[in-house]
């Protein structure tokens, strides 16, 4: 089985609200899937039919082998899942939540729970009152984390978290993907899922906009270029990709489409280059293209 | 204060539909108090010989206070003498629901971002609070006027229902700064009426000077009809003043969010026996049932207590004999009385047979279902952890109102050997109506999850048939609409067990297909 999770054309309304309007979604066993969307666009409307909490309308889902609705029991002894708005039960410890939740899961590892309330800096003495949401989250994290589960579905798990706890949060991602767990990751976060994910999909409307490698999916998209010159530069502007160019000084400045890459840059250096620096899209400029372009 | 006007307006509107349901019945029971003492004892003397006989029972005097006069005035007053502990206690639910759980709910937070003063919260759910009991006196004012009542008694007994409200609107809104947790807040104010009422009834019926350190007890004092004394309205003004400015006092010296008292700790690890979703529902479940089998058992000893002098007092007059024969089935009055007591356990014990039930919707909306769901638990598992207590935790209520009532009634009557059982039984076959209810709202929470909440609707509607609906000559056809008018009128009558057989079946299916709705619908649905 090399895919921990495919969803087919999935659709989904609520109402008038149509959520989900033909989304697909595929990740790979042993990947960290990043799920990028802004809020609204269907991430956890997805997440939910893939846990077997929402019927889809219309469409096919498969994880880990079986279907989500049907066998969502057995399936979910395999998952662990972290939602993105964490409600605590206000009478019941940290504590006695981690460890329910682990318990009707099927177990957690005391030593793997110790440890993460460690690292997470949690006291899981306190009510679920009592908890801030950051908190609240983290209580989450250590019960999802600290099972022994094929697959983790975590749901904007780092929106309440401070920066400290956010770089902890991605050292023990990291560590679970060293152990082979498969991990999907819902995020508005760019620079996180940049900093974690294998693969990615980018969802607008309830629709998959973009799918793939970070790899794949730059090349798709734009390079900055800043260079100085020695000497004068003619017909930059009208060579196919290049866009957004500003020009002053001898300097200049543009955008260049990944695979207009090199004659942009062999006309450069005919100028002559004495500086030059070059810079790959970042996700935010992948996904903001995405939107911007639809506003 | 800046913003108080807007979010009092704003209170006003979320309980656009509440407030009038607990404010129009309890401005009108007194109506129809006035209306049935004016039937049974229509002439001078029979009132007097019915007050009489009412101020010589202790157990009246407890729950209703004295009596000051035999006028038809006077009588309605006293009769209405537990409508302050009602209103108290509602208010405080009000107060409170409006701050600590606003609070505990992060709610006061986005509020007290913008643009509102820091009190402002505090001072807008007080003064809602107020207006609706000062509403809910005025009212029954102008019905007991319409009930060709003196005006000034009128005056006075809608004073007293709008003072009550008032001091317990600060005590809650005191009780709200002291803890963390909204439960423990209103645990707090209402141990504080629990002990104003027993205070005044201490007082009542031996250190008089106990009277007057209840608030309760002042607000008895006004006597309505009799004495009209206005001064113990000041008193309740003041008094309602004095707690406002200390609520307005702690609320300034702490966070918005924390409490006075500190919260206590919790175990790190859970206990071993929390690992199954009934574990769970028993931690979520176990305060509401042992509230629930707490005020069952406090009723029943009261109403065990008095039932030995109400068959007395009920002998004495023809008319009234009658109608209790009426009600009960049969001629034996203490049979016919707790006929009629135990088709009010029922209807209360349905009551918690609803709210406990609602858990379960309350667990989904509350986004506290998918965590559990999400973990290796079906939905019908889940759902079962809830209904053990709905079900199991009903007969445990009406066993121990029942018990309670036979073991007061036997004490009094030195035949607790043959009264105890026969009496809980009475209260038992109450069960599977109850039962109804809760498979009611197990069925709208399966297959119409946003209505869930009309269960309060079809329990109110069995309240309104079983209650008032032999007096009103309600129709047959819509009595039999409520399961409670099904039940044999135990222990006046014999127990048949056919009703009880279908009732049970009825409560069963209706569950059933409220799991199958359940299986087979998204979860959450908001």
């Amino acid at each position: 089985m090399s895919e921990a999770i495919r969803a087919d054309a999935l659709t989904k309304a609520f109402g008038r609200t149509q959520a989900l309007n033909g989304l697909d979604l595929t990740v790979h066993t042993g990947e960290v899937h990043g799920f990028l969307g802004p809020n609204g666009a269907g991430k956890t409307t997805t997440i939910r039919i893939l846990l077997g909490l929402l019927k889809a309308d219309s469409g096919t889902a498969r994880l880990l082998g079986g279907d989500p609705w049907r066998d969502a029991t057995d399936l979910h002894r395999r998952l662990a899942y972290v939602p993105g708005d964490v409600t605590l039960w206000p009478n019941l410890s940290g504590g006695e939540v981690i460890d329910l939740l682990g318990r009707l899961r099927g177990g957690l590892d005391p030593r793997r729970r110790d440890d993460l309330l460690t690292r997470f800096d949690l006291d899981p003495r306190k009510k679920g009152r009592t908890y801030s949401k950051g908190n609240r989250q983290k209580v989450a994290l250590v019960a999802a984390l600290a099972s022994d589960v094929d697959l983790l579905i975590l749901d904007e798990p780092t929106s309440g978290l401070d920066p400290l706890m956010e770089e902890v949060f991605r050292q023990v991602i990291q560590e679970e993907r060293d152990r082979g767990r498969t991990v999907l990751l819902s995020s508005h976060i760019l620079s996180e899922v940049e900093a974690l994910c294998d693969r990615v999909t980018i969802i607008r409307a309830g629709r998959t906009v973009e799918t793939g490698t970070l790899t794949e999916l730059r090349h798709l998209s734009r390079t900055s270029i800043e260079a100085e010159l020695t000497g004068p530069i003619d017909g930059l502007a009208t060579l196919k990709g290049v866009h957004d160019l500003h020009a002053h000084n001898g300097k200049v400045r543009f955008d260049v489409d990944a695979d207009q890459l090199a004659p942009v840059l062999r006309h450069l250096g005919e100028a002559g280059v004495r500086n030059l620096i070059s810079q790959p899209p970042t996700l935010e400029q992948l996904f903001l293209r995405h939107y911007e372009a639809t506003r | 204060m800046t913003g108080a006007l807007k979010l009092l307006l704003l209170i006003l509107r979320r309980d656009r539909l509440l407030a009038p349901l607990w404010i129009i019945p309890l401005a009108l029971l007194p109506a129809g108090y006035a209306a049935s003492i004016n039937e049974l004892y229509p002439t001078a003397a029979a009132r007097q010989s019915y007050a009489d006989a009412s101020a010589a029972m202790g157990g009246l005097t407890a729950l209703y206070g004295p009596v000051y006069g035999s006028g038809l005035g006077e009588l309605t007053a006293w009769r209405a003498g537990f409508i302050p502990v009602i209103i108290a206690l509602l208010t405080i639910l009000t107060v409170i629901r409006h701050t600590r759980t606003e609070e505990e709910a992060g709610r006061r937070e986005l509020i007290g971002a913008t643009v509102v003063g820091r009190h402002a919260g505090l001072a807008a759910a007080l003064l809602a609070a107020i207006t609706t009991t000062t509403a809910c006196g005025a009212l029954t004012t102008l019905v007991m006027i319409g009930q060709n009542l003196p005006a000034t008694g009128s005056l006075a007994l809608g004073a007293q229902f709008a003072a009550t409200g008032w001091i317990f609107a600060a005590v809650g809104g005191v009780a709200a700064q002291l803890t963390q947790s909204a439960g423990t807040a209103r645990g707090i104010a209402i141990a504080a009426l629990g002990a104003a009422y027993l205070l005044r009834v201490a007082g009542e019926l031996g250190t008089e000077a106990l009277t007057w350190a209840s608030p309760l007890g002042w607000i008895t004092m006004t006597r309505p009809y009799a004495d009209n004394r206005w001064w113990t309205i000041t008193l309740a003004a003041a008094l309602t003043a004095a707690l406002t400015a200390l609520a307005v006092h702690l609320s300034a010296r702490r966070d918005v969010g924390a409490g006075l008292l500190p919260d206590r700790l919790g175990p790190a690890t859970a206990a071993p026996t929390l690992r199954s979703p009934l574990a769970l529902a028993w931690r979520l479940h176990r305060a509401l049932l042992t509230a629930w089998i707490a005020g069952f058992a406090a009723i029943g000893a009261v109403l065990g207590g008095i039932a030995d002098g109400m068959s007395r007092l009920t002998g004495d007059n023809q008319q009234l004999h009658d109608m209790m024969a009426r009600i009960g089935g049969t001629d034996a009055i203490a049979d016919a009385y707790f006929a009629s007591m135990a088709t009010l356990l029922g209807l209360a014990a349905a009551g918690y047979a609803v709210q406990a039930t609602l858990r379960l919707r309350a667990e989904e909306t509350g986004l506290r279902a998918e965590p559990v769901l999400t973990a290796s638990v079906s939905r019908t598992r889940w759902a079962a952890g809830h209904l053990a207590f709905s079900l199991l935790g009903t007969a445990a209520v009406l066993t121990t109102g029942g018990a309670a009532t036979g073991l007061a009634h036997g004490l009094t009557t030195g035949d607790l050997a043959h009264q105890l059982g026969r009496v809980t039984g009475a209260a038992l076959v109450q069960l599977p109506a109850a039962w109804v209810l809760a498979a009611v709202t197990v069925a709208l929470t399966g297959l119409l999850p946003r209505l869930a909440a009309a269960a309060w609707g079809v329990l109110a509607l069995c309240l309104v048939i079983n209650l008032v609906g032999a007096l009103a000559q309600l129709d047959e056809r819509v009595m039999d609409i409520s399961p409670f008018t099904h039940l044999p009128k135990v222990p006046a009558a014999p127990v048949t067990t056919a009703p009880l057989l279908w009732l049970t079946a009825l409560a069963a299916v209706l569950t059933a297909t409220g799991l199958y709705g359940l299986r087979r619908r998204d979860i959450p649905v908001t």
